[in-house]
This record gives structure tokens, C-alpha cells and sequence, in this order.
């Protein structure tokens, strides 16, 4: 199974694609699917070659064994849209008129999207009744591998397996959802209503107001975001002293204070748009003070962008919680967080040619990272969708 | 063989938003002989643009031919392949774009674009086609045409850009141009000078056009033949002679009616009553630039419309911005009922500003887009007269039944939810919830259609009756000033050229500017364009003549 086998077999499914689409073009009118194939783009049609092969790899591996991972990743594709196409399915047929018809025109992805940040939200909210043991309990095994199974050194105990010092990492899992995904909606949230607040102002006031705080956030901004994180964090550190709880909430603060410029960037151009339209003049001349003129002119114009861009920024605030901690400096031991957990065990990703489900430690908590982004930003597409196809 | 060059039988097009499909051309039927010139007029909506490109096989997207047969010269374009469409486009099937300036690639020099289709076909090598180019600039009257298309459009003024693009389709000198609405976005001195080109050019290479348009005097100048659209449906079609003289339908001859709307002039008020609204020598500048308003001075007395009348750049809007404080003068006044008022509408009081309304020319952006109509119309209600609850809907159902909308109705809906002439009207009523004196109108009806614009000014001037108001009008369409102006402020450059009664300013002697003004707008009659060019000359419409007029 070398190079030139893989990509003789895509470049004969491309071919045989393209004469398929050639000869769907003079199908019967009546046969809407293949009229619709003969106007498919070369683009799309290198995407299904792509997909045709990545599919024949996945069977010919389940007969000859080997690449595990690539199994799991194939399998966990699947299954997740096939959630989607189900959580879709269940919310076209239940539940009011509105919901019916959202369901309805909604994509596989945004529909998936939802089911997991839903899934992400219980989680996080249930951490304490869902999780088998707490986040700090320690247990005399430690380093067991996942799936439970004692002929390879698991415990049906802990299905997950436990870590280095012996925590039962479902548990650890399961509290990290409530501690990364919960601080960091909480500093999206704080770096949101720092940035609409200086963006809006700096919007309908102009001059040398919007002149100071835009130039302001020019200079913080051209200070790479991890590294200046990494400088206040550590200058934090010092002033906290024993008190470890208190860095968690100037993390917070850092960041937030840090993200905020972003989202300041960006209310400031959406507030901009918005001050020169008429409607605003009209609003302005009527002798409107200046918390109207935000709060009913400027805000409800502006929510679907910023919206998208909570979506975003989210991510990114997240990812950045879990960098800081990867590094040590972010949430602190003993509370569970998924970049720590994928910091500490990120040594059995080595064992990954010899053993596979030792080296899927780290990786449990990385994906639960990455699923999160994503699920999130599959969402934040479909609104954007949503929002340019009401202006057209 | 036969001279006919288009045919296009039975033709009916889908537009298709959010999986619902509505019609947009319906079973219309057209033929186009070699050389002929055809006018496809009608409202926004009704079809013309989406007919004008399926002309081209061409159909934006969202939009799907659904049945008939387009026959270009023997190559049927609807069944035809991309490839055979892409030879007959730009060669033999040209198009020019309602807007020049937006349709030239704004980083490419012009002549660069005029050569792109004769190379790319080709048809001459990029030496023949710039000395080409060249030629034709020369022909559409282009001044320094050997210099010209080596700008960036922005360079180049409107008429001009409209002008090379027109060139621009001729470049392969195909045997169908199709214009779309090529002068709506043009003065009229402006437009004159366009139109002639265009029908010069047209005449001289014998190519068949489509002239899509909504201004009937317009298209009389242009077509030798004319068809009525009204929602996708055809509504008649005859030559431009005998459509003039006689049209059939009654739709058609609403069309012809609407411009025969006039109001008689009031009489002038007494010298001696205090202006609702005096500007004394006012001088204003954006930043620290050139002043675009200079030393303007007018009254406009109780219960009188005063139009203020000039082309783009004459500072009519600058001098309603100065009036309503949003920019506040350099030097002179403004006063109100005889007292001062502040220059900058910040430290004006509350009851100064409910005084002083404004309706805006684009509707669309006039209105909150996220605030439901008795949300818009209630907001003036509620903040002048700080009435709430029932008091402020009943106040809303009123103004709502003043402007003959449905208030039940509309009172819950989005602006988005409404027509454009309804939009307009919402707008008008916002200005009369604040229970003005003076209303600035900014172009009001430019951006309706014609039938619509028309119950605008019905319903202003009623309005104006029942609640003696004065209305500062501010327009470039003289039919507009026409219709319902008492008195006439003519502006160029930024300055007052001539002022008074409307009578006095429609019978000669005027101003030289003034005369220019009147006699470039186009009339209904076919002879028109060619009796002006024939009285004036070529050389002294549109820019060259205002030059000839600034110099003498």
C-alpha cells in the first residue's frame, strides 16, 4: 500500500467521475439527481475521489488489521453524522412549529453542532452527579490503560483508565468539561462586554475618544496574545503568593482583557457601519442620548456578527485556557482541566506504534478540546449563514 | 435568409428563494431584426433587467429558465454549451451595466478593459485594439480620447466611465448591445451627452440594442420600438411613434399620465411675514477642505415647498445638513420663525429638533431594519410628546391612517415586510409624529417608480395642506419641482445661481445654467434629442457646454 497505489486509484476514480458526469448531463430530465451530478464542480468532484479512498483504505484495514487510529477516526466520522442525521431527524418530527421548521432547513453539521455543545453544556452542569468519583480522589492503580479490560492492564473500575498519580481520568474528563468550558464562557462573556462597550462608544462618539482607545488597542494588539498572557500571568504569580485559587481568576481577567481588544476591533467596525446610516442620523437628530443610541439603534443591528464572533472567540479562549495550562500556568492542580491532563500524559502519545489505547490517554482530552471547536464553529457557520442570506 | 437577429419565443423565467419559486418573466415573446433598437421599459420588478440578460442566455443566479426558446442568429441559447455561449458573449452579444462605476475593475486602466474582449476572441492584437479604442473614444466625443483610457476609472468623471463602457461593448463590434439602464445614475446634463453618444454609435455600426430603462422620455429618444413590462407580463408593444401618440392598454397610459401631475402655484407670501425657515449667507466645508456651500441665502415661508434644484455636488444636500445642525457652518445663520438657532444640533433644545424634521431619499436605510413600524413611528411620539401605552398606539394608528396605510396592519411588521413606496411613506410619518413645522425632503421620490413617487407627492402635498407645513424639497428632477414646488432655488458649485417663483423659473428668460438644466431634460417627444442637437450642437451639451458656460 505505497504512494503511487493510492494515487493511481484516485486518479482512476476521478476519471471515472468525470465520465459519469459527462454522461449524467444528457440523463433524462426527469432524473433530477444525476441532472444535479452533471453540475457538480471539478472541485467537489476531487472531494468525493478523495472520500471514495479514504473509504476503500478503511475496509481494506478492517480485513488486514492495523492503523487503529485511522479506523477511529473513520468510524468516529461516521458516527458522529450519523448523530447529527438522527438529532436532526428527532427535530424535524418533535416539538413546536418554529423548532420543526429551523430543523428543517438546517445542515447535518449545525444540526450536530448543537446535539454536542448541548451534550458539552449537561456535562458540564452535571459534572457532579455524572462522574463516578471526585476530580482530586487518588487510587492506588495508577497508569491504567483504557477500555476496562484486565488482560490489558485496564480495570472495569475505571473505564477510562487512571493517570500517573492514580486519578480516575472519566472522572477528570467529566470536571474538566465543567472547569475549561466554564471559565472559559465566563471570560468569553467578560471579554465581550468589554470590547461591545469601548467599541460601541468609540463608534458613535468618534474623534480623539475613539482615536485614544483605537490606537490603545493597537499596541496591546501587536504584542503576541500568548505571550503577553504568559508575562501578566507570571508577573500574577508573583503577587498571589500562596493563595493558588487567585490565579485562576486573574486568568480570567488577563484574559478576557486580552480577547477583548479583538472583539473591540470588531463591534467598532459593525458600530461604524450602522452610525452612518440614516435611521441613526434620524435617531441622532431627534436628541437621543447616547445609551439609546446603542442599546436600541446600534445593538440589535449588530447582534447577528457578534454572535458569530462569540462562537469564535469562544474557541480561541478556550484553546488559550488550555495552552496556559498546558504550560503550567493556567487552572491549577488539583482541578481537572483538559490541557493539563493533556500536558501530564503526554508522554504515552510514543506508544502509540506498540499500543494504541495507551497512547489514546492524551488524546481523550485533546479530542474533547477539538470536538468542542468544532462543534462550535459548525454552529457559528450555519448562523452566519443565516444572517447574509436575511440581507440578500 | 432572414434579417431577424434575436428571437425569443415564449420565454418565462423562475426566480427561486428559499425553495419557493415565483415568476419573474412570464411567457413574453420578442424579436429583434438587424440594426433595430428595441426599449424595454417598466417598474422595478417587472422583469426588464432579468429579460434584458436571458437576451445573453444568460440568467443570474437563483434565477432559472423555465421554458421558451432564445434564438440568437441561429444558435439556440438556451440548450447550447457553456463554450459556444462564451464565443457569442462580449463578441457578438454585448452589455452595459446600469452603473460604470461599479462594474469597471477599479485597478485596471480603461483600455486595458476594452481590449480584453478582442484579444481574448481573437479578434486583433493589443496594439489594433488600443488604436481602436482610441478611435472610438475619439468618435464618442471622449475629450483627449489618445490620453483617456490610460486612467483608472476613478480618474474619470460618470458621463465619461458610462461612455467608455459603451465603447467598451462596441469593441468587438457585435450585432447586439444590451444597455441597461445606462443613464439612471446620471445628471441630466450628463445623461444628454451619453444618450447622444450612444445613439450616434449605435446608428453608425448598425447594431441591434436592447435599451432597458423606467424614464419614458428616455427611451423615446432611443428605440424604434417599444414594449411595456408590468410583473413579467409583456402589456404591449408597438413602435415608439405610435406608442407615444396612442397607447392601448391602461397601465400603459398610467404610465404616460403620471408626469401631468402639477399643483398650482401658491401665491408668495408676504415680504413682510417672518420665514418658517431663513438661511442667511451660509458658508460651510467638510473638515478643513474647500468650502462646498458658499454664502447661500433663502427663505421658506409657512405652508410653501421650496425645491432646491441642482446636480450632484451642488451642495443641496451640505446646505439641509447645516440647517438640521448635523454640520454646523462656518460663518452665517440660520434662524427659525425669526429666532437664531444654534449651529450644532447638540445644543439645540428638544422642542428646536421636533421643529425641524427630515424624510431621506433611501427608505432602506432610513428605517431601523430590527424595529417593527409602531416601534419607528412611536419612538418621536413617545420621546417629544411622552405619551406610552394606549395612548402612544392610538397616536401611531393615526399617523399611520394619514399616510393610507392599514394600521392594523402594518403596525406590527419589519420594514423589511413592506414595499419601497410604503417604506417611503413610513418614513414621512416618523417626520410628522414629531409634529414639525419644517420638513427637509432629500430626494424623496428618486429612488421609487414613477407611479409610486407620484401618491408620495399627492400625499405630501395634502399633508402640507392640512397641516401648513413647509417643505424644503431637494431634487435634480425638474418634474418633480414641477409637480408640487412653490418656489425654485437653483444651486451650482455650491452657490445660489438663481432663486424664485416656479412660474417665473419654467418661462425664459433664466439664467444660463438654468436654461441648461431645463432644456437637457428629456421629453416625450421622439424628435426631441435630435431638434436639441440640431439648436445646440454637439459641441455644447453636458460638460462641454457647462465649461463653455463657466468660461464666458
Amino acid at each position: 500500500m505505497n504512494l503511487t497505489f493510492s494515487f493511481a486509484i484516485f486518479l482512476v476514480t476521478f476519471f471515472v467521475l468525470l465520465i459519469m458526469r459527462r454522461f449524467a448531463g444528457v440523463a433524462a430530465h426527469n432524473l433530477t439527481l444525476l441532472q444535479h451530478f452533471s453540475k457538480t464542480s471539478l472541485i467537489n468532484l476531487i472531494v468525493y475521489a478523495g472520500v471514495f479512498i479514504a473509504l476503500v483504505y478503511y475496509i481494506v484495514f478492517l480485513f488486514i488489521g492495523g492503523a487503529t487510529f485511522y479506523k477511529w477516526a473513520v468510524q468516529g466520522i461516521i458516527g458522529l453524522g450519523l448523530c447529527g442525521f438522527l438529532f436532526r431527524l428527532l427535530g424535524k418530527n418533535i416539538g413546536t412549529k418554529k423548532t420543526k421548521q429551523a430543523f428543517a432547513k438546517m445542515p447535518v453539521t449545525a444540526a450536530l453542532g448543537i446535539l454536542l455543545i448541548f451534550l458539552y453544556a449537561t456535562v458540564a452542569i452535571f459534572a457532579d452527579f455524572l462522574a463516578p468519583y471526585g476530580q482530586a480522589e487518588i487510587f492506588p492503580k495508577a497508569n491504567l490503560i483504557p477500555g476496562g479490560n484486565p488482560d490489558f492492564g485496564g480495570d472495569p473500575a475505571h473505564i477510562l483508565g487512571t493517570d500517573q498519580i492514580g486519578r480516575d481520568l472519566l472522572s477528570r474528563l467529566i470536571y474538566g468539561a465543567q472547569n475549561t468550558v466554564g471559565i472559559a464562557f465566563v471570560t468569553t462573556c467578560l471579554a465581550f462586554l468589554i470590547g461591545i462597550f469601548f467599541g460601541f462608544l468609540s463608534a458613535s462618539l468618534g474623534g480623539w475618544f475613539d482615536q485614544i482607545i483605537s490606537r490603545i488597542v493597537d499596541i496591546i494588539m501587536s504584542i503576541p496574545q500568548l505571550i503577553f498572557a504568559l508575562l501578566l500571568m507570571t508577573l500574577v504569580t508573583a503577587w498571589v503568593g500562596s493563595e493558588r485559587w487567585l490565579i485562576t481568576m486573574y486568568m480570567i481577567l488577563i484574559i478576557a482583557f486580552l480577547d477583548s481588544t479583538r472583539v473591540f476591533r470588531l463591534s467598532r467596525a459593525v458600530g461604524m457601519n450602522i452610525v452612518v446610516m440614516d435611521f441613526f442620523e434620524a435617531a441622532k437628530l431627534r436628541g437621543e442620548n447616547l445609551s439609546y443610541l446603542v442599546f436600541h439603534e446600534i445593538m440589535p443591528n449588530a447582534v447577528a456578527p457578534l454572535l458569530a464572533e462569540f462562537g469564535l472567540r469562544f474557541c480561541f479562549v478556550f484553546l488559550t485556557i488550555s495552552s496556559l495550562s498546558f504550560l503550567g500556568i493556567g487552572i491549577q492542580p488539583p482541578l481537572a482541566d483538559w490541557g493539563t491532563m493533556v500536558r501530564d500524559l503526554s508522554q504515552f502519545i510514543n506508544f502509540a506504534a506498540f499500543s494504541p489505547l495507551t497512547a489514546s490517554l492524551p488524546l481523550m482530552a485533546a479530542g474533547a478540546i477539538a470536538l468542542l471547536t468544532v462543534a462550535v464553529n459548525f454552529v457559528v457557520d450555519w448562523v452566519l449563514q443565516m444572517t447574509s442570506g436575511l440581507k440578500d | 435568409m432572414s434579417n431577424v437577429l434575436l428571437n425569443i419565443s415564449k420565454l418565462s423565467i423562475d426566480g427561486i428563494v428559499n425553495e419557493s419559486r415565483s415568476r419573474i418573466v412570464n411567457e413574453v415573446s420578442l424579436n429583434l431584426k438587424k440594426g433595430e433598437v428595441l426599449g424595454l421599459i417598466g417598474e422595478s420588478g417587472a422583469g426588464k433587467s432579468t429579460l434584458g440578460l436571458a437576451a445573453m442566455g444568460y440568467t443570474r443566479d437563483g434565477c432559472e429558465i423555465v421554458e421558451g426558446s432564445i434564438e440568437f442568429d441561429g444558435v439556440d441559447l438556451v440548450n447550447c454549451s457553456d463554450n459556444e455561449r462564451r464565443d457569442l458573449m462580449g463578441s457578438r452579444i454585448a452589455y452595459v451595466a446600469q452603473s460604470a462605476a461599479a462594474s469597471f475593475n477599479p485597478s485596471h486602466r480603461i483600455i486595458n478593459q476594452y481590449t480584453e474582449a478582442p484579444i481574448f476572441h481573437g479578434k486583433s492584437s493589443r496594439r489594433d485594439a488600443e488604436a481602436d479604442a482610441i478611435q472610438l473614444y475619439n468618435r464618442l466625443r471622449l475629450p483627449q480620447p489618445d490620453l483617456i483610457g490610460f486612467r483608472y476609472p476613478h480618474q474619470v468623471s460618470g458621463g465619461q466611465l458610462q461612455r467608455a463602457m459603451t465603447a467598451m461593448a462596441m469593441s468587438c463590434r457585435p450585432d447586439l448591445i444590451i444597455f441597461d439602464e445606462p443613464t439612471t445614475a446620471l445628471d441630466v446634463t450628463t445623461q444628454i451627452e451619453v444618450l447622444s453618444s450612444i445613439r450616434d454609435i449605435v446608428e453608425q455600426f448598425a447594431t441591434a440594442a436592447i435599451y432597458i430603462t423606467h424614464d419614458l422620455a428616455v427611451v423615446a429618444q432611443m428605440a424604434d420600438r417599444i414594449k411595456v413590462l408590468l410583473r413579467g407580463n409583456e402589456v404591449e408593444e408597438n413602435t415608439t411613434r405610435q406608442m407615444l401618440k396612442a397607447p392601448r392598454e391602461s397601465y400603459t397610459k398610467s404610465l404616460w399620465a403620471v408626469r401631468s401631475f402639477q399643483r398650482k402655484q401658491k401665491s408668495l407670501a408676504k415680504a413682510e411675514a417672518t420665514p418658517v425657515i431663513s438661511v442667511q449667507n451660509v458658508t460651510a466645508a467638510y473638515g478643513k477642505n474647500e468650502p462646498v456651500v458658499r454664502n447661500v441665502s433663502f427663505d421658506i415661508h409657512a405652508g410653501r415647498t421650496v425645491a432646491v434644484v441642482g446636480e450632484s455636488g451642488s451642495g443641496k444636500s451640505t446646505a439641509a445638513r447645516c440647517i438640521t445642525g448635523l454640520l454646523p457652518p462656518l460663518s452665517g445663520s440660520i434662524s427659525f420663525n425669526g429666532t437664531p438657532l444654534p449651529p450644532d444640533y447638540r445644543n439645540r433644545s428638544n422642542d428646536q429638533l421636533r421643529q425641524i424634521q427630515m424624510i431621506y431619499q433611501m427608505a432602506d436605510t432610513a428605517l431601523n431594519p430590527r424595529r417593527k413600524i409602531g416601534e419607528i413611528i412611536g419612538r418621536p411620539v413617545e420621546f417629544y410628546r411622552g405619551l406610552t401605552g394606549q395612548a402612544k398606539r392610538r397616536r401611531v394608528e393615526e399617523l399611520l391612517a394619514q399616510i393610507e396605510l392599514e394600521p392594523g396592519e402594518f403596525i406590527d411588521r419589519y420594514p423589511s415586510e413592506v414595499s419601497g413606496g410604503q417604506k417611503q411613506r413610513i418614513g414621512i410619518a416618523r417626520a410628522l409624529a414629531a409634529e414639525p413645522k419644517f420638513v427637509i425632503c432629500d430626494e424623496v421620490t428618486s429612488a421609487l417608480d414613477q407611479l409610486v413617487a407620484e401618491g408620495i407627492l399627492r400625499l405630501l402635498t395634502d399633508l402640507q395642506d392640512k397641516m401648513h407645513l413647509s417643505f424644503m424639497l431637494i431634487t435634480h428632477d425638474l418634474s418633480t419641482v414641477r409637480a408640487i414646488a412653490d418656489e425654485v432655488v437653483v444651486m451650482k458649485d455650491g452657490a445660489v445661481v438663481e432663486a424664485g417663483p416656479k412660474d417665473d423659473m419654467f418661462t425664459p428668460p433664466h439664467h444660463a445654467y438654468t436654461d441648461l438644466l431645463l432644456s437637457s431634460v428629456p421629453e416625450m417627444d421622439p424628435d426631441w434629442l435630435d431638434n436639441l442637437l440640431t439648436a445646440r450642437g454637439f459641441d455644447n451639451i453636458g460638460d462641454a457646454a457647462i465649461e463653455k458656460m463657466n468660461e464666458s
